[in-house]
């Protein structure tokens, strides 16, 4: 399946009792399967921009396209059915087993019972679980780590054109995160799904990305390449949020990236 | 104990007779107080006045709301009857609530955030997860309940009230005695049983 093209015109949120918009007439276009990374400080609108793809939060103006469709035309359950979702306090279903939860969007979807089950171990063993010793556990019985790969199977179970991840990787210790975000390259690059990635740390931006949004007070800073974000910030911000001209950050962040990005 | 020993069968169809006025009263009372709970976990202005409501029909003397009920429904089972259902709104409701809200933020979020349709969040996540604090609300509701339907027999209703108040008039304490203690074993014997259910459910 083609991965998804999502675009951003103008896109404006305001929050009730806020005083700024929480974005500011944002655009933005994603090529089908690109990975973009929403790098940006606590506030800056980067989990506002990634929700108003799947319409968790509505827009006050400008638009958002997935295929050129208006999501604010499409039916909302349709929506984000078609697209997948990871956050970064997971959200595992408590009372259900790890497999329930990998099945959800595809039960929802009406999937067949014995091509869900085959989809679940698939899954679980592309995170990098053992579908036998992991499918019947409940979330309570995971770590972190474990649940957090449960989340990334359940956000791709049925086979998403476009993926939304919301700082999944936030909560989890340094180690297990650079085992999540190798991880995550590996099968964004297998499932070929445009990605939409939010994080604060720049590091993780640099790993992960195609193209990095630096974003600050609602507004894009600049959108680029990380090389090019450490080669040519558009903006002082952009200068010292990357550490641009700084030699030790430059290679820091150059052989993250290609630690998880052969060439 | 001697009237219990001598009336073995006519204790036990009383008691019998409370189970189903509870039972009943419970399951009417359930079948307002879900919607109502729901609602009130959804709306941030409307929850707290009604629980508030609630909480003040909560405190009217039961003697006092059969009174009034009596006057609407003529005696019989009917006043007990609404007497139970109004008495464990607030029991249930209250508890309706809290087992919605305690449900984590972030599953709900996943769960919309994935394409769950309203109610789907709803029967799929949140209401599973309610469930043992909404069994604990009916374990509670349920035991105040058997012992408020005692007030039956003034009204001319059903059950082990019947007992107690004809033991009163005709001052035969044995009949008291046994109306009570068939009353409290039915008691302990349900909040068991929910107990466990509770239990289960977790």
């Amino acid at each position: 399946m083609k991965p998804a093209g999502i675009r951003f015109a103008g896109a404006t949120v305001r929050y009730p009792g806020s005083a700024r918009n929480a974005i500011e007439n944002v655009s933005l276009d994603l090529r089908g399967g690109e990975v973009v990374v929403l790098l940006g400080p606590s506030g800056c609108g980067k989990s506002t921009l990634l929700r108003t793809v799947n319409r968790l939060v509505s827009l006050d103006a400008g638009k958002v396209y997935v295929d050129d469709r208006d999501v604010a035309e499409v039916d909302e359950v349709e929506l984000r059915r078609g697209i997948g979702y990871a956050i970064q306090a997971v959200g595992l279903f408590a009372h259900m087993t790890v497999a329930q939860n990998v099945a959800v969007v595809p039960s929802l979807l009406g999937w067949e019972r014995a091509a869900i089950a085959e989809r679940v171990d698939a899954l679980l063993r592309l995170v990098g679980l053992d579908p036998a010793a992991y499918r019947a556990r409940r979330p309570s019985e995971l770590s972190g780590g474990e649940a957090q790969r449960v989340g990334v199977a359940r956000a791709i179970a049925a086979r998403p054109r476009a993926l939304l991840m919301d700082e999944p990787f936030g909560a989890v210790d340094v180690v297990v995160r650079a085992a999540l975000q190798r991880e995550l390259v590996r099968i964004v690059a297998e499932l070929q799904t445009t990605t939409l990635f939010v994080t604060h740390d720049v590091d993780e931006a640099f790993r992960l990305a195609d193209r990095i949004v630096v974003m600050r007070e609602g507004r894009i800073e600049q959108v680029a390449a990380p090389l090019e974000l450490l080669d040519a910030p558009a903006t002082p911000y952009v200068r010292e949020l990357v550490h641009a001209g700084d030699d030790v950050y430059r290679r820091y962040f150059m052989r993250g990236r290609a630690e998880l990005r052969p060439q | 104990m001697s009237y219990l020993a001598a009336h073995p069968q006519r204790v036990a169809a009383l008691a019998a007779a409370h189970l189903e006025l509870v039972g009943l009263a419970l399951l009417a009372a359930l079948l307002v107080a879900v919607p109502l709970g729901i609602f009130a976990a959804r709306s941030p202005r409307g929850g707290p006045w009604l629980l508030g409501a609630l909480g003040a029909i909560y405190t009217i003397p039961s003697l006092a709301l059969l009174a009034v009920l009596v006057q609407a429904f003529g005696l019989g089972f009917a006043p007990i009857f609404v007497a139970l259902v109004v008495y464990a709104q607030f029991m249930l409701t209250r508890n309706v609530v809290a087992g919605i809200h305690g449900v984590d933020r972030a599953q709900v979020d996943a769960a919309r955030g994935l394409g769950m349709s309203a109610s789907e969040v709803l029967l799929r996540v949140e209401f599973p997860q309610a469930l043992p604090v909404l069994i604990g609300g009916v374990r509670i509701a349920s035991v105040a309940m058997i012992s408020i339907a005692t007030l039956g027999g003034y009204v001319g209703g059903v059950g082990l009230g019947v007992l107690i108040f004809n033991g009163l008039t005709l001052h035969q304490p044995q009949m008291i005695v046994a109306g009570s203690l068939a009353a409290c074993a039915i008691a302990i014997g349900v909040d068991a049983v929910l107990r466990a259910a509770e239990r289960a459910a977790r």
